[in-house]
């Protein structure tokens, strides 16, 4: 690596979160003398929190929030606008929106979560091992991520999705596997900041095995920015996962997933805006939530 | 150019060499991953490749076909000579055959490339002018509630998925007060809403990027020394231009070679005809040699785009220099 490649890593937590020497005051602080609440505890944040929540409600229990079946079509009611008793409107077949978003989420979440996990997964693996033993698995694993980030994520997703097929769990594989370089790189930086500190060397010197050292020194301080770029990830993930589900490479139809039901929307687009703007409102929501959770999570971690 | 060349010395060769050396390394090893991913994964390539070109289910085949096509792939000889073979074919410069169109690959993508040059060339001109600008206004501004304000939007643009953005622009532009086509690949009108689409998202991570750096050097106290110099405020903002551009300009190479990445989503939204779809229909029907081919075609365009950057790095930023870099 010579000094040139400053190129940051393409959504680092940096990117999104801030906190510049000219911009003390945050927007949704109170100017004033009284204490600086927990991020976690600011409006804004508990607002994310209140839609993530309902997120993961939906997905375990459709049932709570949506009556009306996602599947039954109702040809009397079709392309209904959004009003009382179908609060996102109805498709061309009389299927009520918002029974086919609620019953999506479980879809969209699951395929999310497992692409986090197996970037995560893998990304941190490699970047822990690349960072603590150096030398030539460092080497290897490094011009491995360098190769990965050369291939657009979306297009090294389409690669992983042409060979394992459409589907909701290998578009999450593939979303996974398009994200794993970030992690790597991210966790293979923290780990060179710690292992150059003073404790680790200490714990070295008195005579701890490497594995101790790594295990018990070294993981659990470089752990942070690794989990604040993992939430940034979610809402990442929610936008690569929907996008490949718009692409037609998610579950078969009729089954609702967010993007694939963006994408039903798409052909009625000139007389029923809300087939499509329905669930992409949702997936922006969805996303904005998780970032914002993401930035208030990684402020925490540097106190 | 030619003053400072001596800075440089003889350090600016080797730096070159190691550099376009990384390049080469970096592309064969995409080729190595695309092989690995495409040819090696699928549980039947011979399958696959059949009932693209037949347009047959799985299982109706005779023996006679399937066994021409396992020669024709070479899928009885072992994983190295396949994968020395696809190589070989790639270094002559032979792209293979679409399985689902039966033309060679490179003039399907000689046909569909220049139509996603043009969408790229005009995205990025948009997203650096887009960028730039916000960041430079950010920098400008002094309130601190209206600084936040602004610095809020590039966060809320890259959570907004690209389909979305398209979709409200063809809702708003297309349907709505009709000045713009929704669709197509003709004339220049067509060109306007994909580049925007395409061009919001890469715009916002310019103008982070950009602010940050800004407001970092505005925080120096050089620039409290030009200012006490009697410089007018956009003199000083031209000081802090000039020692932040260099994160912001690594950071539009790197977008300028995801851009195929982009294109994908960009163009199917907007039905236009280029790399993006002629992707998307490539990975729905498992045309492997035109996936191999896109996946390279977009890691060389990375590639090359982030070693433009690096090599011109010196000449925008003079503190710099690529002797430093290898010494």
């Amino acid at each position: 690596m010579s000094e040139l490649d400053l190129v940051p890593p393409p959504a680092g937590p940096d990117l999104l979160d801030r906190p510049s020497p000219t911009s003390a005051t945050d927007a949704d602080q109170p100017r004033g003398t009284r204490p600086r609440s927990h991020p976690l505890l600011r409006p804004t944040s508990l607002l994310a929190l209140l839609v993530v929540l309902l997120v993961v409600l939906a997905a375990m229990a459709p049932g709570l929030f949506a009556h009306a079946s996602p599947y039954d079509s109702d040809f009397a009611h079709k392309l209904q606008a959004p009003g009382g008793s179908h609060w996102f409107g109805t498709d061309q077949l009389g299927r009520d929106v918002f029974s086919r978003v609620v019953h999506g989420t479980s879809l969209t979440l699951r395929a999310t979560l497992v692409a986090v996990a197996i970037a995560f997964g893998v990304g941190a693996t490699l970047g822990l091992l690349a960072g603590y033993l150096r030398g030539l698995v460092d080497t290897v694993v490094m011009r491995f991520v360098d190769i990965l980030l050369a291939i657009p994520s979306l297009l090294l997703a389409l690669a992983v999705v042409t060979a394992l097929g459409p589907g909701t769990i290998k578009v999450a594989v593939a979303v996974g596997v398009s994200s794993v370089a970030t992690f790597a790189r991210i966790t293979r930086a923290e780990v060179l900041r710690v292992r150059s500190s003073d404790f680790v060397e200490a714990a070295t010197v008195i005579g701890l095995r490497r594995s101790a050292v790594l295990a018990r020194h070294v993981l659990p301080n470089a752990a942070g920015p690794a989990v604040a770029l993992a939430t940034l990830e979610l809402g990442t993930a929610i936008i690569a996962v929907s996008s490949l589900s718009f692409l037609g490479f998610g579950a078969p139809l009729p089954q609702p997933e967010w993007g694939s039901l963006v994408a039903e929307g798409r052909d009625y687009l000139a007389t029923a805006w809300w087939l499509a703007a329905m669930p992409c409102s949702v997936i922006v929501a969805v996303v904005l939530s998780a970032n914002r959770i993401s930035r208030a999570v990684g402020k925490t971690g540097r106190r | 150019m030619s003053r400072r060349s001596g800075a440089g010395g003889p350090g600016v060769g080797r730096y070159l060499a190691g550099r376009i050396g990384q390049t080469v390394l970096v592309l064969w090893g995409a080729h190595a991953v695309s092989f690995v991913l495409l040819y090696l994964l699928p549980s039947d390539a011979v399958t696959i490749k059949l009932m693209g070109s037949t347009g047959l289910e799985a299982g109706s085949f005779d023996p006679q076909t399937l066994a021409t096509a396992r020669e024709e792939l070479g899928v009885d000889s072992s994983i190295w000579s396949q994968y020395v073979a696809n190589l070989g074919r790639l270094l002559h410069g032979d792209l293979g055959i679409s399985y689902q169109r039966g033309t060679t690959v490179s003039s399907l993508l000689g046909e569909a490339l220049p139509h996603t040059l043009l969408l790229a060339g005009s995205t990025i001109v948009l997203a650096v002018v887009l960028g730039i600008g916000l960041g430079a206004v950010i920098g400008y501004v002094r309130r601190p509630g209206l600084r936040e304000a602004l610095l809020a939007v590039p966060p809320l643009a890259v959570s907004v998925p690209a389909f979305a953005i398209g979709l409200v622009l063809i809702q708003v532009f297309a349907f709505r007060l009709r000045v713009l086509p929704s669709s197509g690949t003709d004339g220049l009108s067509s060109l306007v809403l994909p580049t925007v689409a395409l061009a919001v998202p890469l715009a916002a991570p310019i103008a982070q990027v950009f602010a940050k750096g800004l407001l970092s050097s505005l925080d120096q106290p050089y620039i409290d020394t030009v200012f006490a110099k009697g410089a007018s405020r956009t003199q000083v903002l031209r000081h802090a231009v000039l020692n932040s551009i260099s994160p912001t300009l690594a950071l539009v190479g790197v977008l300028v070679g995801g851009l195929i990445g982009g294109a994908v989503i960009t163009e199917t939204v907007f039905t236009r005809e280029g790399i993006g779809t002629l992707t998307v229909s490539a990975v729905q029907s498992q045309d492997l040699p035109v996936v191999q081919a896109i996946v390279l075609i977009s890691a060389a365009a990375y590639a090359l785009a982030t070693l433009l950057v690096d090599v011109l790095h010196p000449v925008i930023d003079k503190r710099v220099t690529h002797a430093r870099a290898t010494a």
